[in-house]
């Protein structure tokens, strides 16, 4: 997985939040790279740990959260060692963050002009009229209307989707070498979402940025990101490219997930949901964390906790259904015809490249 | 903004002429008159000062009488200093309890910010803890007891300060101190709680993430989002303390107002009891419409422009 084309490395990071009640464990054992440029989303339901993942990342973990094993490089520096003056001096400047919810995340009692200069005054040392001006040229370029007039306006005179224009501004004032997004459209209406998503894969592209797409989304998903990682409580248990992660998923948890995500052509009349809810972190079950949700655990499922399997150089599972030992299942319907069309789409690729890569092999697997 | 005083000094007017109209018909329902003590005195001299100063005639005419002259900023003479006006007399005793009351207020709000927001930042330490006991003595203790305890050891052991004369700065000090207890104690509690409210708040957060130092966050984004909900209770504290505190104003003889209201009333000494009870309820309009203006400037979601009204 050692790319030089990755500009962030996650290895075994592991968090725990100390409590009366004991210690969480809200992180057990990530791992990730981003490569720079692209996108990668990080899927998972509330408390799967994706949020945590990025505050440690950011270094803005509270008090009592206790990072017990694990490394974050950046740039060949493991972050975790840094110094909270060192990490000051990253964030907002190589790494920076645009948060959930715009109508609680900006300053109410400042002018905008001046949060999103603030950046440029700390990192670069500008003076106020300078970094002004060029937050004046941010706002044009995240799209704000008139913003030559609105630039010494408050938070309040603003609409939700333009707050978080104002919040992307902030974010992106500094060029930051990686964005972090943590889920930039959940407290948007759907079409000021997909507004939101189409500025920051336009904005992308002009600052060349990598971005980390924290979302329990899944229809974000699939036009945003180029890589999936599907987190669940506190582990990432499938990983790849965004076809492979939504057409050829291989963990049932993925399944699950896919499954009860309304599509344009989904049949019959019930969305399906997982059973069950997921398990308490402060004693996290041996083996599996799904199991006890999961129609197609196995017996080793609730013994031993199943190791990553490879489907492709660029896909992963932990499930054990992937052992070569493991009986063969049919996962759920709507899998299956996801499949399918994969497979569809796949051979069509295959005949305009005049390619003969075996790939049907991995059909069959299934 | 003109319009909206022009509306706010009309209330002002309003308010005020029903505090004169509800203090005078509740003063003359006091017992006794201001000559009950006077035994010496025959019915009939009695019926000639009352004739003097105009008490024989009906409570709804005195009272329009009364209207009539403080329309035209005659207040009436007081009964109880040998005829002095009552504009002189509270005039001249205003003057230390307001500069007394002023340092206090100053003093106490800015050290009890300082705290408070120390406290909120190292929020469950022993900093945390001593702003708290700090904040609970600064309330339950009564200043009169803060200002017996100055007296002795600053003033008596120390001899640092003067103890009970009116004379230059130097004699403020501890009065100012022991005034100063009850606001620092007030705005270091208030401050600390606003303060942890809003380092937990999301544009806190924000504001981490640009890369800001802890003062940086602090200075910039946290102290002024945590000051406008003070502004409330300051206002009201202020007027409470500038007024004057007759204990306080006792033990250190300062000769301001707080001692005279008392006075006045034992006295039945009733053109300065409207005297002391107007000056009190014009302050503290004032003080609330000064403090709506402030809000409006600190926090520019209440700010008052063309546009909201």
């Amino acid at each position: 997985m050692d790319n030089e084309k990755d500009i962030l490395e996650v290895r075994n990071l592991q968090v725990n939040f100390k409590t009366y009640a004991g210690d969480v464990k809200a992180i057990r054992n990530v791992s990730f790279d981003l490569r720079k440029g692209e996108t990668l989303a990080i899927v998972g339901e509330s408390g799967s740990g994706k949020s945590v993942t990025t505050r440690t990342i950011m270094g803005l973990n509270a008090s009592n959260a206790d990072i017990t094993s694990g490394s974050i490089v950046y740039k060949g520096q493991d972050l975790l060692k840094k110094s909270e003056k060192e990490m000051q001096a990253i964030r907002g400047q190589d790494i920076a963050e645009i948060f959930q919810d715009p109508m609680t995340s900006l300053d109410p009692t400042m002018k905008i002009g001046r949060q999103i200069a603030e950046p440029l005054m700390v990192h670069k040392g500008m003076k106020k009229e300078k970094a002004l001006a060029q937050a004046l040229e941010m706002m044009k370029l995240v799209g704000i209307t008139d913003a030559e007039n609105r630039i010494n306006d408050y938070p309040h005179q603003f609409s939700g989707g333009m707050r978080q224009r104002i919040v992307i501004a902030i974010a992106l004032i500094n060029y930051p070498e990686i964005l972090i997004a943590d889920e930039p459209t959940t407290a948007l209406d759907v079409t000021i979402q997909s507004q939101i998503l189409h500025l920051m894969k336009e904005l992308q592209d002009k600052i060349s940025t990598s971005i980390i797409f924290i979302t329990h989304d899944l229809g974000v998903v699939a036009g945003m990101a180029d890589r999936v990682a599907v987190m669940y409580a506190g582990k990432i248990v499938e990983y790849g490219t965004v076809d492979e992660v939504f057409y050829n998923p291989k963990h049932p948890y993925t399944w699950g997930l896919l499954s009860s995500m309304p599509t344009l052509d989904s049949s019959g009349d019930s969305l399906p949901s997982i059973p069950g809810t997921p398990p308490d972190l402060l004693d996290p079950p041996t083996g599996d964390a799904f199991a006890a949700r999961n129609a197609y655990a196995l017996k080793i499922d609730t013994e031993q906790e199943p190791p990553f399997f490879k489907v492709s150089d660029t896909h992963y599972a932990a499930t054990w259904l992937l052992h070569p030992d493991a009986p063969k299942v049919t996962p759920p319907a709507q899998i299956v015809e996801r499949q399918e069309k994969y497979a569809t789409m796949q051979k069509a690729w295959l005949k305009t490249q005049q390619s003969t890569t075996p790939v049907e092999e991995e059909e069959e697997q299934q | 903004m003109a319009k909206y005083l022009a509306k706010r000094i009309f209330y002002l007017i309003l308010t005020l002429f029903i505090v004169i109209t509800v203090t005078f018909f509740l003063m003359k329902l006091l017992p006794g008159t201001p000559l009950t003590n006077q035994a010496k005195l025959s019915k009939s001299q009695i019926a000639l000062i009352y004739q003097q100063y105009g008490l024989d005639k009906p409570v709804w005419q005195q009272y329009l009488l009364y209207l009539a002259g403080a329309v035209k900023g005659n207040f009436g003479t007081s009964f109880q200093f040998s005829d002095q006006p009552v504009s002189y007399l509270l005039s001249s005793r205003i003057g230390p309890s307001l500069q007394i009351g002023l340092q206090a207020m100053i003093v106490g709000v800015i050290v009890g910010i300082i705290i408070g927001a120390f406290g909120a930042m190292k929020q469950n330490t022993w900093v945390d803890t001593t702003t708290t006991v700090v904040s609970i003595l600064g309330i339950s203790i009564p200043s009169f007891v803060l200002a017996v305890l100055l007296q002795y050891y600053l003033g008596l052991k120390l001899g640092w300060f003067p103890i009970a004369e009116w004379g230059g700065f130097i004699y403020t000090v501890l009065p100012t101190l022991a005034l100063g207890a009850t606001p620092l104690a007030e705005s270091a509690r208030f401050v600390r709680t606003e303060m942890v409210d809003v380092l937990s708040s999301d544009y806190i957060e924000l504001a981490k993430a640009k890369g800001l130092s802890r003062m940086g966050v602090i200075y910039h984004h946290a102290l002024r989002n945590s000051l406008i909900p003070l502004i409330t209770i300051v206002g009201p504290l202020a007027v409470n303390i500038m007024t004057g505190s007759m204990v306080v104003e006792n033990i250190f003889s300062i000769p301001g107002i707080g001692e005279q209201f008392v006075k006045s009333v034992l006295t039945n000494d009733y053109p300065t009891i409207m005297g002391l009870t107007i000056i009190y309820s014009f302050m503290l309009c004032v003080v609330l419409l000064v403090t709506d203006i402030l809000y409006g400037i600190v926090d520019p979601r209440i700010r008052l422009t063309g546009k909201a009204n």
